[in-house]
């Protein structure tokens, strides 16, 4: 059985109890067993869709398209977001959102990458695929929360930049390398959640944090599974074997220590509960925050230092 | 062995780069030529029918037109460092297999013997024209100069040295992006070479970084345009995406000239470019132009 179908099952199994129930209180009989049975039959398979769920599997339901937006989460978090636009140099990207927001009486830079909610959405957003304006304009809400001394969360959900010609000629590349630089300077706490997918540099360039969260769900790695296997084995149908093999998984890159906690996802991803995991986010950027703000700024900066300089392996 | 002896030690004979379109699994699209074991050779970018050995002699570029074939570490810094004046850091320093990657120590290996170098970079310090400077060397013979753990160490270090001893910083760039082998790892490089930049631009550092052809991908993305003067090698290939995955995206071909040091300079990325026959007199200006000149009073 495939996830899908296994998801299927479920709902299957949920109606039945409820016709059992209905059954139960209008007609005076006893179910209580049935009913048990049944839950523990959904708990049961629903234990195995979480088990059995591979890297790819995972990858697809990080692109899951009702999968919660960075707006999404934006707006149920923080109280009072006002967004800003622009880069001050060329444009608004609409691949990039940001403002100025807070939590629980505390005053925050949000910034994220913003994928569509349908497919006009999605193209509005440019698939959530950054351009070197969304960037730059990341870049200077960022350098405005240092100066008025409040803390950044960034969200990070993008299949990559954007590829195509004029993001080339506005310097793409440019623009990923200021953002790595600038944010290792930061003097304010950095605070990151991979939420759908970290797509290479192009999720990087959000992503040069204190630290770093991902979704059970959301993927992280130096290229999409299909560029990998294309580039590798010369076979972009490859994709699943590429994911098994690249380590992007939430619990591959905990080990790795490139993240430092994984936030739990209900049963088939985020968007079967959305509350639930925004919730749980919220926890996490209120705990974090705390923590975080009691250091110093060089502590601060030295710890996203020593964070990325450790990273590596040689002889 | 010190780079001046292997500059008598290869005088007559100059290793040539890979032949394109060997091994080009890394993500450079580019059909950039390099010189082949012939006597005569045509000039890919002006036609003209060139005697190898003149080339050799010319740097390996084109008498005719300063067209500039590829060349190793090894070549570039003949052309670049004082005679003598070379001294390797962490040489050799080689790669592990973070993720387990079914090949990868082997591949790594093939590597080593065929180009005869240990990993993509070479790091350093040197002087040019007397003015000690940390320089690194990528090379695109090793794995498409492809950045892992030990290009951005190797890197990182270099930068930490040039911090801490105050000396200029000059790092030639050729790269097809990030060592898809080490996955995540490799990614991280971005942010780990790009952190140190920062401690040493913030500490009053000159970066000059040199694009040499060709600078893709995660190389491009971090180091490569963080210098405080980028210069460019004439004719060098320079991108964030392959030129691949832009046709496949835009669906059509890109025009010549696309994403040369020349188009980006257009665009506003690149300080200024040269022949690579100039380029030692053009970083020796530079660094002349940064020293601290005596107070009379
Ligand atoms: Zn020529």
């Amino acid at each position: 059985m495939t996830i899908k179908e296994k998801e299927r099952k479920i709902e299957e199994l949920k109606l039945k109890i409820n016709e059992l129930k209905l059954m139960e209180s209008n007609e005076k009989i006893d179910f209580t067993d049935q009913i048990k049975e049944l839950d523990t039959k959904i708990k049961d398979m629903e234990k195995r869709i979480v088990n059995e769920m591979t890297p790819w599997d995972r990858v697809l339901v990080s692109r899951e398209q009702k999968r919660p937006s960075s707006l999404e989460y934006i707006n149920e978090i923080f109280d009072d977001f006002i967004e800003f636009h622009g880069d001050r140099y060329f444009g608004d990207d609409k691949a990039i959102v940001g403002g100025l927001a807070s939590i629980n009486g505390m005053n925050v830079t949000v910034v994220g990458e913003q994928k569509g909610t349908d497919t006009k959405d999605n193209i509005y957003r440019n698939f959530g695929m950054p351009t070197p304006e969304g960037y730059r304009k990341a870049l200077r809400l960022m350098q405005q929360a240092e100066k008025f001394n409040r803390p950044i969360v960034t969200f990070v959900d993008t299949p990559g930049a954007f590829c195509g010609v004029a993001a080339e000629e506005r310097g793409q590349g440019e623009a990923i390398a200021k953002n790595l630089m600038e944010m290792a300077g930061l003097k304010v706490p950095v605070l990151t959640f991979i939420t759908g997918e970290g797509g290479s540099g192009g999720a990087l360039a959000l992503a040069v944090s204190n630290k770093i969260y991902m979704l059970e769900n959301s993927i992280y790695g130096v290229l999409s599974p299909e560029g990998f296997a294309s580039i590798l084995w010369k076979d972009g149908t490859k994709a699943q074997e590429a994911a098994d093999v690249m380590k992007i998984t939430a619990n591959d890159l905990l080990s790795l220590k490139v993240i430092d906690g994984i936030i739990e996802e209900p049963v088939g991803g985020a968007h079967k509960d959305f509350i639930k995991v925004a919730g749980r986010i919220k926890e996490v950027i209120l705990r974090e925050l705390k923590e975080l703000q009691l250091q110093s700024q060089e502590e601060l900066l030295d710890h996203r230092y020593a964070r990325f300089r450790a990273f590596g392996e040689f002889e | 062995m010190q780079i001046g002896e292997l500059f008598k030690k290869n005088l007559k004979y100059i290793e040539l780069s890979a032949k394109a379109g060997e091994d080009r699994e890394e993500r450079v699209d580019s059909e950039l030529p390099s010189i082949p074991d012939n006597l005569f050779i045509k000039c890919p970018s002006c036609g003209e029918k060139l005697y190898t050995e003149e080339v050799i002699e010319n740097l390996n570029s084109c008498n005719y037109c300063d067209h500039n074939f590829r060349i190793g570490n090894v070549n570039r810094l003949m052309i670049i460092a004082d005679e003598d004046s070379f001294e390797e850091m962490d040489k050799n320093m080689t790669s592990v297999n973070t993720l387990d990657y079914p090949g990868y120590l082997e591949k790594i290996q093939g590597y080593q013997k065929s180009s005869g170098i240990t990993e993509a970079i070479v790091t350093g310090t040197c002087t040019i024209d007397g003015v000690k400077v940390v320089i690194g060397v990528m090379d695109s013979n090793f794995m498409m100069g492809s950045m892992g753990s030990v290009v951005g160490e190797k890197v990182t270090r270099a930068i930490e040295k040039a911090t801490q001893e105050k000396l200029p910083l000059i790092i030639f760039t050729a790269s097809g992006g990030a060592r898809m082998q080490e996955g995540i790892i490799s990614l991280m490089q971005m942010a780990k070479t790009s952190s140190a930049i920062k401690r040493f631009s913030d500490a009053g550092g000159l970066y000059i970084s040199v694009i040499t052809d060709p600078t893709t991908g995660g190389v491009t993305a971090s180091f490569a345009m963080l210098g405080d003067i980028i210069v460019g090698e004439k004719g060098a290939l320079i991108g964030f995406a392959g030129k691949r995955v832009i046709e496949q995206t835009i669906k059509q071909k890109l025009p010549e000239g696309f994403q040369t040091v020349e188009f980006l300079q257009e665009h506003g990325f690149i300080d200024t470019i040269v022949a690579r026959k100039d380029m030692k007199k053009l970083l020796s200006r530079i660094l002349i132009l940064h020293q601290e000149v005596e107070d009379d009073n």
